[in-house]
């Protein structure tokens, strides 16, 4: 519609500098294409063209392979049941929370959401300290009934796979859900009722349908992420279990097959890949709901089954997301099946018991994280800011549509939300360690695979902050003289300073819990946190275990932390997927 | 000598949007210090039109001048025009009082003439004492002033106001339409102010523009179009109803379904005997009996009070609907009963035949 004023504008404030104009776009495209799709393509070219030569080989072994048409199939129905697991489970809180006041809410309702921020060797360390044969639930069975031996054996089993998945993706329904639920005028739903439907019927026909959208978005988020599942498939599920993730691992850490990886890797692409597009369709067709004012949707629970219905779910999220984490911060800080108090544990991070000038003692994986994780949090930023601008550009625009560039780069920055870390870790390995790009030995490496994983989180927190701006408030800016890099400085970035806090710390997060991608290319003098507890728990002893226990419970600690500012920083729904 | 050319000028300016809907060749000019109001239903063109000039959408052809001056390649943030927006668009994240010196700073102001200046303004629209309030705390009537402060500050060329009144509730904006004129007079600001109430256009302007579908369709003092309008639809837009065919007989006389009526000779001046234009009957022109020259029997439809007068609708036995506001100084007949009503000449207007292909291309604007 403002063609030609584009056209005029363009034509006389950049005819200076139009490198300018472009920057915030090229960058972060370079990025991507350097160190996401050229990784990517590379995998691809190793697994058609193994030696140089066009080939379908290691592809039609996979196919004829039943061992891995089992894997691919295992990995399919395991997130399908995960996410209809977790989507069952979390409704009811979805509802609690969206539609009833009570005492200690925010903080609950705060608190559901710190199990997804959390890395994924935490979670694998608490479901095994909270259900595996020496965890907390067996102790208290034996202590109670007076066995001698564990009476539940849920180590390596698939039920401690999927609890562990409703463990991190509850909150993605309750989050999604309920702030949706919570926008839903509860009037229509009466109105429904006075004229003449019964409760069950009025939820049915006007609730149902209005949320199925929220329920389709969180549904398919908690499939991708369950998907591409890792660290807790492999060390929750023990040998027996492999997704396509941890086939791709184990093929390229423990047989060396990077052809094989390759090929795993290039089906996954295309399954998450499809999923992404499938997500950002969805999200884009999500009409914005009129926002209700909390009062006037939420309330007190007064009648039996209210509160019964809120109790209910207060206790799930308690036993489901809370026991564990409070199970591996007990089991770090006791010792001895006797469980007696101590900080042994910690104390040894910090020791060298060997005097090896080859070890590395596990203080200094700490070191490394904190470093790695500030850089990629730099760069994200940076990246993400830039990124988020340039696909707000077509808002800014009034009424004028998005370009079909613009449309196609919004889930391109997705992309690596849905990429599995493995594979993109199995891609550096692949191609940044010859010249031009000999990354192979330096840490930055690390940082760049994080930055990579961390972009998409930093552009959703910023994008819709940047978007919720009223054109408007630009134009008025500009009627009153400002320029257009006075007005990006005066009015979008202030406005949207808590969103880029809030990417930062996720950023931040995402990085220090990097599991997938950093197991792969991680140096062994240069161990990450997630890294040496899987080192620690992979070693046999009590007091490698204790150490994997102590370091996990203080990743947990920063995670949580960190979880607790970007609360503290998140206006509104920014930085909700 | 620069004085004598318009401050303002629009000469042939055009713009065409991808769904049809444009805004036709049209000129305009502004004298400094005037104060013209757009008056029109929604999706007239008057807020493109207001864009057009403040540079935020960009003519297809036509020229736009400031004192002879072409501004056409000149972008909005440099017109040092004004543009006060319709939901005020006050920055969130700043207080009044940054709010309104945001322009001063963007000029590169000194910091104690800032001060000095958003004093003034706040001065100017009441708000001296609010400079610290949170702008998202205000009330309607609060946050128009900051947006009117805001635009008054940098002492913009040109002030455009958009519907400055509109999102206000009604008796806010009858005690603010007056005070805004006040203001738009110290602060001596040329003005084009948006509006669809043409009450607020006559109290505010100097000059008031009808726009209709993209095209300017009457210029003119208040009083000059609220007496005369020049078409059928201005008419009917200004709320005067009552228009009905008729006939020319004589210089004096056309004949209508309710019989021959009698008119001044200079209404008639250019509709010879034979045309068949249109006849407006003002509502101020009946009263009641029969005293006067053109006395009309009909029957009470509707009548409503409004303190100094009635509102009437009446029936002629013809089938013609007719609207009167009569002096409630007399008592009136009950509905449904009869009525005498006699129609001054001096209300009764001959108009243009309604062209009966009426432009349909409605835009929101």
């Amino acid at each position: 519609m403002t063609r030609s004023t584009d056209e005029t504008t363009k034509g006389i404030e950049h005819r200076g500098r139009p490198w300018l104009r472009l920057l915030p776009a090229v960058l972060p495209l370079a990025f991507l294409l350097l160190f996401y799709f050229y990784p990517l393509s590379s995998i691809l070219s190793l697994s058609l063209a193994p030696e140089g030569e066009l080939s379908l080989a290691p592809l039609a072994e996979l196919i004829e392979s039943p061992r891995y048409l089992r894997v691919a199939w295992f990995t399919t129905w395991q997130a399908a049941v995960s996410t209809l697991l977790t989507t069952a489970l979390a409704l009811p809180a979805a509802y609690v929370f969206a539609r009833y006041q009570f005492p200690g809410k925010s903080i609950i309702q705060a608190l559901t959401t710190v199990p997804f921020v959390l890395p994924t060797m935490v979670v694998s360390m608490a479901f095994t300290a909270f259900l595996g044969p020496r965890g907390a639930v067996n102790r208290v069975l034996m202590a109670l009934l007076g066995l001698d031996r564990p009476p539940l054996d849920l180590q390596h089993t698939l039920a401690i796979i999927l609890l562990a998945h409703v463990f991190y993706n509850y909150t993605l329904v309750v989050r999604i859900v309920g702030t949706y639920w919570s926008n839903i005028n509860p009037h229509l739903e009466e109105a429904a009722r006075v004229l003449g439907s019964g409760r069950w019927q009025a939820f049915r026909k006007i609730t149902l349908p209005l949320l199925k959208p929220a329920i389709g978005a969180a549904a398919l988020l908690i499939f991708i992420f369950c998907f591409t599942s890792f660290g807790v498939i492999l060390v929750l599920g023990g040998p027996r279990f492999a997704t396509l993730e941890v086939a791709i691992y184990r093929q390229t850490v423990h047989y060396l097959n990077q052809p094989l990886a390759a090929a795993l890797s290039l089906i996954q692409i295309g399954f998450t890949f499809g999923l992404m597009v499938a997500y950002t369709r969805l999200q884009s067709h999500q009409r914005p709901v009129e926002r209700q004012s909390r009062r006037a949707t939420q309330r007190p629970p007064v009648h039996l089954g209210e509160r019964a219905i809120v109790w209910g779910s207060l206790i799930l999220i308690l036993a489901l997301l809370a026991l564990p984490l409070a199970a591996l911060v007990l089991r770090s800080l006791t010792s001895g099946a006797e469980g007696f108090p101590t900080l042994t544990f910690y104390r040894q991070l910090f020791e060298n018991p060997r005097n090896s000038v080859f070890y590395v003692p596990p203080i200094a994986a700490v070191r490394n994280s904190i470093s790695f994780a500030l850089a990629t949090t730099v760069l994200s930023v940076t990246l993400g800011l830039m990124a988020a601008t340039v696909l707000d550009g077509h808002a800014r625009r009034s009424a004028q549509p998005a370009s079909p560039l613009r449309r196609l780069l919004d889930p391109i920055f997705m992309l690596p939300l849905g990429t599995s870390a493995v594979t993109l870790g199995l891609g550096y390995i692949v191609t940044l360690d010859e010249p031009p790009l000999n990354l192979r030995t330096s840490p930055l490496l690390i940082v760049l695979a994080h930055t990579l994983v961390a972009l998409p989180f930093v552009v959703r927190s910023v994008l819709p902050a940047l978007r919720s701006i009223d054109p408007r408030l630009r134009e008025a800016a500009r009627m009153l003289g400002a320029s257009p890099w006075q007005i990006w400085r005066e009015i979008d970035l202030p406005i949207v300073a808590r969103a880029v806090l809030v990417g930062a710390v996720f950023a931040f997060t995402v990085s220090m819990g990097e599991f997938g991608a950093t197991s792969l290319i991680a140096r062994p003098e240069r161990p990450t946190l997630p890294v040496a507890i899987y080192r620690l728990m992979s070693r046999p002893g009590a007091t490698n275990y204790g150490q994997a226990l102590a370091m996990s419970t203080l990743l947990m600690l920063v995670c949580a932390v960190s979880f607790i500012a970007i609360e503290r920083f998140r206006v509104g729904e920014i930085g909700a997927f | 000598m620069s004085d004598s050319r318009p401050l303002l000028e629009l000469r042939q300016v055009h713009k065409t949007y991808p769904d049809g809907w444009m805004l036709s060749p049209l000129d305009l000019t502004v004298a400094r210090g005037e104060i013209v109001c757009l008056l029109g239903p929604s999706g007239c063109g008057k807020t493109t039109l207001l864009r057009l000039i403040a540079g935020l959408e960009h003519p297809d052809s036509g020229e736009i001048r400031v004192r002879g001056e072409s501004i056409i390649g000149t972008p909005p943030h440099r017109r040092n025009f004004g543009l006060m927006f319709q939901e005020y668009a006050l920055f969130p994240h700043k207080d009044v009082f940054d709010n309104v010196a945001f322009g001063l700073r963007m000029a590169g102001m000194g910091r104690e003439a800032i001060d000095r200046r958003v004093g003034q303004v706040l001065d100017l629209v009441g708000l001296t004492g609010f400079e610290r309030r949170d702008v998202n705390q205000l009330s309607g009537g609060e946050r128009q002033r900051v947006a009117l402060a805001r635009s008054l500050a940098p002492e913009p060329k040109v002030l455009m106001l958009d519907e400055p009144l509109g999102a206000l509730d009604r008796a806010l904006r009858q005690r603010l339409m007056d005070e805004l004129w006040t203001i738009l007079r110290q602060a001596e600001a040329t003005t084009i102010t948006v509006t669809h109430d043409q009450e607020e256009a006559f109290a505010l302007a100097d000059r008031v523009v009808l726009m209709r579908a993209g095209e300017i369709v009457q210029t003119g003092t208040p009083e000059a179009v609220y007496a005369r309008p020049t078409c059928a639809w201005a008419a009917r837009f200004l709320g005067l109803t009552n228009l009905i065919q008729a006939h020319v007989d004589d210089a004096t006389t056309v004949e209508t379904p309710m019989g021959p009526l009698t008119m001044e000779e200079s209404r008639l001046a250019d509709w010879p005997p034979g045309d068949s234009p249109l006849l407006l009957i003002r509502p101020e022109a009946a009263t009641l009996g029969q005293d006067g020259p053109n006395v009309i029997q009909a029957t009470i439809t509707e009548r409503s009070f409004r303190g100094e007068r009635y509102h009437l609708i009446v029936e002629h036995p013809s089938g013609l609907e007719l609207a009167f506001n009569l002096s409630a100084h007399r008592d009136l007949p009950a509905i449904d009963e009869p009525i005498t009503l006699s129609l001054d000449p001096s209300g009764l207007m001959i108009l243009p035949p309604d062209p009966q292909a009426p432009v349909h291309s409605q835009r929101l604007s």
